[in-house]
């Protein structure tokens, strides 16, 4: 246990220092909302009824693109070779360190949410919605995501084909996202099934992702 | 006969080569039959004609799960059993699932056309069935990405069992997606009410797709085993070279 919380705690400190590049993601996620109204024309009434799906698409997108490294830097110093060999079971070690990047690259970004909320003329409790759906959800891309990092690394490929693979399987999160945030601003659906499963969906990859990932890093480090 | 005599590749290629003639002579015969009971069914009394496509689309639908399906068995003998020959039936199979797949989508889209008024619909299974055809591109761009396969064999193992898992999530999934967001509009022939006229060519082209597969698939397996070959043979030879 305390094994874990130290990884935890190290990759948390990693990812907010000089390099570590963790609230990049945010910068990413504002840029991709700034550039929409762009692409749709500056209609605030437009923008208010794609509030939520572009919020989404731009956490979604933000996430899988920071996910990008959650391997490959330990992986170049030497220090995955130590999680692999080390009693700590590889799967815990993988959650604990998805949990840190999670921590550390997926909350900036629902923090983030009701600014950008502002931006895209979402009201109060669309915009709290958008920021429960993403809180909910975000785990769920995150625990995918990581299964795309840990093959990045042992094929030693990242970016495009990482995103071609891992984007298809989050597909459902990103349907039942914003199922639910929508079905507080137009209805007729209630909020709480979409949302429930939602929950479901990161409970399920919570389990899927750490296998998958130490499955990957175990047959495919040498 | 087991799986494990199967593990030395001679003995596979001895033994795919006495099978193949006849799997592929009666995968001929079968789709002769299937073809000539399906272009003598009768015509459905609202579509005409074009339901026969349905004798072709229905057996590549069948046949774009059915891959996915065997090349998860193959990951498992990847992972678990380390069986010799299981990353090159996984592999082997890959393009062959997408070639189903996009056939799927295809008669489905000509299909559509006459009766839906339009060449694609946003309709739960059609959009399912474009997701599997991206993941089956993208675990193909998986095995051209690494050049060497062993390396490339696991990685594509771990996800094609993901695949495994996600793929009925995904198919719920849209369902509930398109019930939100469109009524049904969109008419189905039910699969349940089938007539014997139209159930009994159908089967026969599902039995014969299927067939089809198995003979594509052997001797692709074939195709990547020699592959292999002439690859470790000019490597051997490069090497001589260099030496």
């Amino acid at each position: 246990m305390t094994a874990l919380s130290a990884l935890i705690r190290r990759d948390i400190r990693i990812a907010l220092r000089v390099g570590g590049g963790a609230l990049i993601g945010v910068l990413f996620f504002l840029t991709v909302v700034v550039l929409m109204p762009f692409a749709v024309g500056p209609d605030l009434a437009l923008l208010s009824r794609l509030g939520p799906a572009i919020l989404w698409l731009g956490a979604l997108l933000a996430s899988l693109l920071t996910l990008d490294r959650l391997f490959m830097a330990d992986h170049e110093d030497g220090s995955l070779d130590l999680i692999t060999m080390s009693r700590t079971p590889l799967e815990l070690a993988c959650a604990a360190k998805a949990l840190a990047h999670w921590l550390a690259a997926g909350l900036p970004l629902i923090v983030a949410t009701p600014v950008l909320g502002l931006l895209l003329n979402l009201d109060m409790v669309a915009t709290v919605a958008v920021a429960l759906t993403l809180l909910a959800g975000t785990p769920a891309l995150t625990f995918t995501g990581m299964i795309g990092a840990a093959l990045a690394v042992t094929l030693h490929r990242g970016g495009l084909l990482m995103a071609v693979l891992v984007l298809p399987l989050s597909i459902p999160v990103l349907i039942f996202g914003v199922a639910a945030s929508q079905a507080v601003i137009v209805g007729p659906m209630t909020f709480g099934a979409p949302f429930s499963i939602l929950c479901a969906l990161s409970l399920i990859s919570l389990v899927i992702g750490p296998f998958a990932a130490a499955a990957s890093l175990r047959h495919g480090l040498d | 006969m087991s799986l494990i005599d199967l593990a030395n590749p001679t003995r596979f290629l001895a033994l795919t080569a006495r099978v193949l003639p006849w799997l592929a002579a009666t995968t001929v015969i079968l789709l002769t039959i299937g073809l000539y009971q399906s272009a003598y069914a009768p015509d459905d009394y609202q579509q005409g004609a074009t339901v026969k496509i349905m004798f072709i689309h229905v057996p590549n639908a069948w046949l774009s799960m059915f891959v996915w399906g065997v090349m998860s068995i193959a990951s498992l003998g990847t992972l678990v059993w380390r069986h010799p020959l299981a990353d090159v039936a996984a592999k082997a199979a890959a393009p062959i699932g997408a070639a189903f797949t996009f056939l799927a989508l295809l008669t489905g889209s000509l299909w559509g056309r006459p009766m839906w008024g339009t060449y694609w619909e946003w309709d739960a299974r059609l959009t399912s069935v474009l997701i599997l055809f991206l993941m089956y591109l993208g675990l193909m761009a998986l095995w051209r990405a690494v050049d060497d396969p062993a390396r490339a064999a696991r990685a594509a193992a771990v996800l094609t069992l993901v695949g495994a898992i996600n793929l009925p999530i995904i198919k719920f999934s849209v369902d509930w997606w398109n019930t939100l967001h469109q009524p049904a509009s969109v008419m189905r022939v039910g699969g349940s009410t089938l007539d014997k006229s139209f159930l009994i060519p159908l089967l026969v082209m599902a039995i014969a797709f299927t067939l089809l597969f198995v003979t594509l698939h052997l001797a692709a397996m074939r195709n990547e085993i020699l592959r292999r070959r002439v690859r470790s043979l000019q490597m051997m030879q490069a090497s001589q070279k260099a030496a």
